[in-house]
């Protein structure tokens, strides 16, 4: 007799959703796709109608164009933007929540926390990157990754905001995955330049490990 | 963890029994006032507790998580 696996206690609070998995995971990744190419190719194909049409029709084209660019542009900002650092609180917390959370993981994720802002860690879905507010999943092979928006409430120094988060997520991956808003799903190419510099290793490092 | 970075609520040996008797009426005063209670069970894992396990080393009070 095995002993039932461990489940967050927060899932309760979404009831409605399916329990996340790797299965569910990929069909929502296909979605997303399905969706990215729903918004740009009615764009593209009534530009290169246009211009078939009518060639001075081209700056009306461009616009099409610009709008099929656009678009999942501005998704691949919003999935990025979940990681976005908040604002800080005193120092004396900020140094007491940095311990704690330095406690909470390995020397390599602590300097790579130091340096980019991001917890990195290894689940079964793939590797997560935690941040304040938000984590991004390097799926296995590193290709895509999936933005959630999940926070903490209250007033908390930000290691404190991601040692909660980490906490949650060890956890119960597939409830914390549950629980937390999907934001983005899509090619790690379109993320890393809409993550702020300083994050961009932490997502370059998470995609060798995945 | 708090809005100070941490605080510690409760410090008690299993050998001594008055420590550990405060240390479970803080834990469940902490749980009662909507905190988790998270002991690590390895690298990258953790479990969820609901009474105090008087052999931790570690016991972490967490708050709920919720989607953003």
């Amino acid at each position: 007799m095995s002993a039932a696996a461990p489940v967050l206690p927060e899932t309760a609070a979404v009831y409605w959703r399916p329990r996340l998995d790797a299965a569910r995971l990929q069909r929502r990744g296909r979605l997303w796709t399905l969706s990215t190419l729903a918004h740009t190719i009615p764009f593209l194909a009534t530009a290169a109608l246009m211009l078939a049409l009518e060639p001075l029709s081209f700056p009306v084209a461009a616009v099409a164009v610009v709008h099929a660019w656009g678009i999942p542009a501005l998704y691949a900002s919003r999935g990025a933007s979940v990681v976005r650092p908040r604002p800080r609180a005193a120092d004396g917390p900020e140094r007491t929540a940095l311990g704690l959370l330095g406690d909470l993981v390995g020397h390599d994720a602590r300097a790579l926390h130091e340096r980019t802002g991001l917890a990195l860690e290894r689940g079964a879905l793939g590797v997560w990157l935690v941040g304040e507010a938000g984590a991004l999943l390097v799926r296995p092979g590193g290709r895509r990754v999936d933005c959630w928006c999940v926070k903490v409430e209250g007033d908390l120094p930000s290691a404190d905001r991601t040692a909660h988060l980490l906490l949650a997520l060890r956890e119960d991956e597939a409830g914390f995955a549950t629980v937390a808003n999907l934001a983005f799903s899509g090619a790690a190419w379109r993320v890393r330049p809409r993550l702020r510099a300083a994050m961009r290793p932490a997502l370059d490092a998470a995609r060798t490990v995945a | 963890m708090d809005q100070s970075g941490h605080t510690t609520i409760a410090e008690w040996t299993a050998d001594d029994a008055a420590a550990t008797e405060a240390a479970v009426a803080a834990f469940r005063h902490q749980l009662d006032a909507g905190y988790y209670a998270v002991v690590s069970t390895g690298e990258g894992q953790a479990e969820q507790v609901r009474e105090l396990p008087a052999d931790a080393e570690l016991v972490i009070l967490r708050r709920p998580i919720a989607g953003g």
